[in-house]
């Protein structure tokens, strides 16, 4: 019994259909406590007032913005390496997810941003960074819509994950010396005490705990989607040979 | 690798090469510039670096998807591909002429696009050493991103949305580097950022690129 | 032996086309694929010239030993004769092109661009590139595509010389060359089987079960 079991398609689908109905349920658990708690049962700050309660979304889909990256990165070099369609697929299905979360990220930043610092946008290092991350998963997904046969396009979007991983770091650091900007730093870390307070935290913590568990359950439901549509076009490839 | 270095550069010299195309925009999109915001001196000379180095990295797009779209319609792609020198090789060799076609007059032409945007004396010789360590690294990426459309029909629109976000670290070193310079300011920081940028793509983006063409070919 | 193929099974577009195809050439040896429109013989070639990798099977074949001559030649229609094919001379490390062009009697074009040469023409000047790689097999895909019958007599002489330099040639065409020597090989029984639930053993095989 290996990790590597899953990377089968079949066992893949028995697991995952068994699993999604528990993440899902565990997942809308999760974010309900969190957005209610957070929302409803929390004091406004003394300087920012009720907008800061948007922190409860803007920071776990920052996260999850990265995180899909990262897992997007993991999951290509497993297609690279070992040649594991489902991995590759996982990687396709997180694409538009993690896009959708740095769109969230990008549109409750503006939101929050409006009355904090009276503007709508900055070229402020964080906020860029972010729209650079746009653009590659805005790449990316494009890169996979183009090319027809579904094993090329895997291999060309995980060179082109890998590739856009060192330039997004690249930008990165980029970014902070071209601007130094005008965004807090990050509001939750285990070594540092300056950040939010525990009120503020523990509904924080949920929320992201909440998004990550979303995240799963649409990663879940997407590759079986893929999966299933991969199917499709082997059994009309099938049915044109017989 | 010569050959195909020697050859490329011949073909691009030869009518319908599209020598000069890129140089030509370069100067176009120059011009366009002041008609957008306006004569005045001042502005025009604090945004010439960037609009330069934007400038310079928009041209050099322009002629991408000629590197391998073309060997690829007339069978020379296959032909490389199996031939003795390494895929990795021909990349490099492909990326180097796009370079000395492109890159290379784009960062000789720039002072004089200079002038016209009133450029600060102190900045003509920061913008032309920025282009000339930034360039190279806008030549291995775009290779870059034309391998991984090489097998596209209507790749052109896909190969600047892959590459332009791979281009922003080295626009911002350049420009920054170019800006400082222009300004009189330390530009030792960008500049080796930028060189670090290049040696990093050239060392490593060849084998990249050459995967990508061994499964376009598939 | 030059080129053995071991029960190579290729795929185009991720899909099996042929299965089980084994056979062997030694030096001297010609052998021409025969079969119908969409068998396979292209996709064959370019497996064997290690365009694309088997779906099953090997293949023994020494490192750098193949000559790959698809459909297109390959010719960069501003450049001239002499130029294409030197440039072509140099990327497999030779230098005198001179008995190329006259085994493909492509001395008076030497000076002339090949946008301005006929499509026999160019057919012809993709085949002396052949003569300049040196290499032992050539792996020709349709060789005789566009050629009058003087030309395919040409193309046939080159081959023969090939062969009895100690050379062997693996070629997909329908035209008889005059090559008797040759061997056929008929692709049509190893055409793939549509495979059976479960068998294939690709990523499309793998959940048959999945969706019983």
């Amino acid at each position: 019994m290996s990790i590597w079991e899953y990377a089968n398609p079949k066992k893949f689908m028995q697991t995952s259909s068994w699993a999604l109905p528990w993440v899902t349920g565990l997942a809308v658990v999760t974010l309900l406590t969190g957005l209610v708690w957070g929302f409803f049962f929390t004091p406004d700050d003394f300087r920012q007032g009720a907008t800061v309660k948007i922190i409860y979304i803007h920071v776990p889909s920052a996260m999850m913005a990265i995180n899909a990256w990262a897992m997007m990165l993991v999951t290509s070099l497993i297609w690279l390496i070992r040649r594991h369609h489902v991995s590759v697929l996982a990687a396709k299905a997180a694409a538009p997810i993690g896009m959708t979360m740095t769109l969230i990220a990008l549109f409750t930043g503006a939101i929050w941003g409006q009355p904090m610092w009276g503007t709508w946008w900055a070229w402020d290092p964080r906020l860029t960074s972010f729209l650079i991350l746009f653009l590659f998963y805005l790449g990316y997904i494009a890169l996979w819509e183009a090319v027809d046969d579904p094993d090329t396009a895997a291999d060309l979007t995980s060179v082109l994950c890998l590739v856009g991983s060192v330039f997004a770091l690249l930008s990165r650091y980029a970014v902070l010396f071209w601007n130094q900007g005008l965004h807090q730093g990050a509001s939750l870390s285990l070594d540092k005490e300056e950040h939010v307070a525990d009120v503020f935290a523990w509904p924080l913590w949920i929320s992201m705990a909440g998004f990550v568990l979303l995240f799963i359950t649409l990663v879940l439901l997407r590759t079986r989607t893929e999966i299933r549509s991969r199917r499709l076009r082997a059994l009309e490839a099938r049915e044109r040979m017989a | 690798m010569l050959a195909l270095l020697l050859r490329d550069l011949r073909l691009a010299t030869r009518a319908g090469g599209g020598f000069g195309l890129s140089l030509a925009f370069f100067l176009i999109v120059t011009v366009l510039v002041p008609f957008g915001v306006g004569p005045e001196g001042g502005i025009l000379a604090r945004i010439a670096p960037g609009i330069l180095w934007v400038g310079a990295l928009l041209s050099c797009l322009l002629s991408l998807d000629r590197i391998f779209a073309l060997d690829r319609e007339d069978g020379s792609l296959d032909l490389l591909a199996t031939a003795p020198i390494p895929l990795e090789g021909v990349v490099a060799a492909k990326a180097l002429a796009h370079w000395l076609t492109t890159g290379l007059p784009l960062t000789l032409g720039a002072p004089v696009l200079g002038v016209l945007l009133h450029l600060p004396g102190s900045g003509f010789a920061w913008l032309t050493l920025s282009l000339l360590l930034g360039t190279p690294a806008l030549s291995v990426i775009g290779t870059f991103g034309a391998a991984l459309t090489v097998g596209l029909k209507r790749g052109g629109l896909l190969l600047s949305l892959l590459v332009l976000p791979l281009y922003i670290p080295t626009l911002i070193f350049g420009a920054e580097a170019a800006r400082r310079g222009s300004e009189g300011l330390a530009t030792a920081t960008p500049l080796l950022m930028l060189a670090g940028i290049t040696a990093g793509a050239v060392a490593m983006l060849p084998f990249a690129s050459a995967a990508a063409i061994r499964v376009n070919l598939r | 032996m030059i080129l053995g193929v071991h029960d190579l099974a290729v795929t185009r577009g991720g899909i099996a086309i042929l299965d089980g195809v084994g056979f062997g050439l030694r030096a001297g040896e010609a052998l021409i694929l025969r079969g119908p429109n969409g068998i396979g013989k292209t996709t064959l070639l370019r497996t064997v010239a290690g365009l694309q990798p088997p779906r099953a099977g090997r293949m023994e074949l020494p490192p750098e030993g193949a000559a790959y001559a698809g459909h297109a030649d390959g010719l960069k229609a501003t450049l001239s004769v002499t130029e294409n094919l030197t440039f072509w001379a140099r990327i497999y490390g030779q230098s005198d092109i001179a008995p190329a062009l006259a085994a493909m009697e492509l001395e008076a074009l030497a000076g002339r661009p090949a946008q301005n040469l006929s499509a026999g023409q160019k057919r012809r000047l993709g085949l002396a590139r052949l003569l300049v790689t040196g290499r032992r097999l050539w792996l020709l895909d349709e060789p005789t595509v566009s050629l009058d019958a003087a030309s395919v007599g040409l193309f046939a002489k080159a081959v023969r010389r090939h062969l009895a330099s100690g050379g062997a040639a693996l070629m997909a065409t329908h035209i008889d060359l005059g090559l008797d020597e040759a061997r056929v090989l008929d692709l049509t029984p190893f055409r793939a089987k549509p495979a059976a639930p479960g068998q294939g053993g690709g990523f499309d095989d793998q959940f048959d079960g999945a969706f019983a």
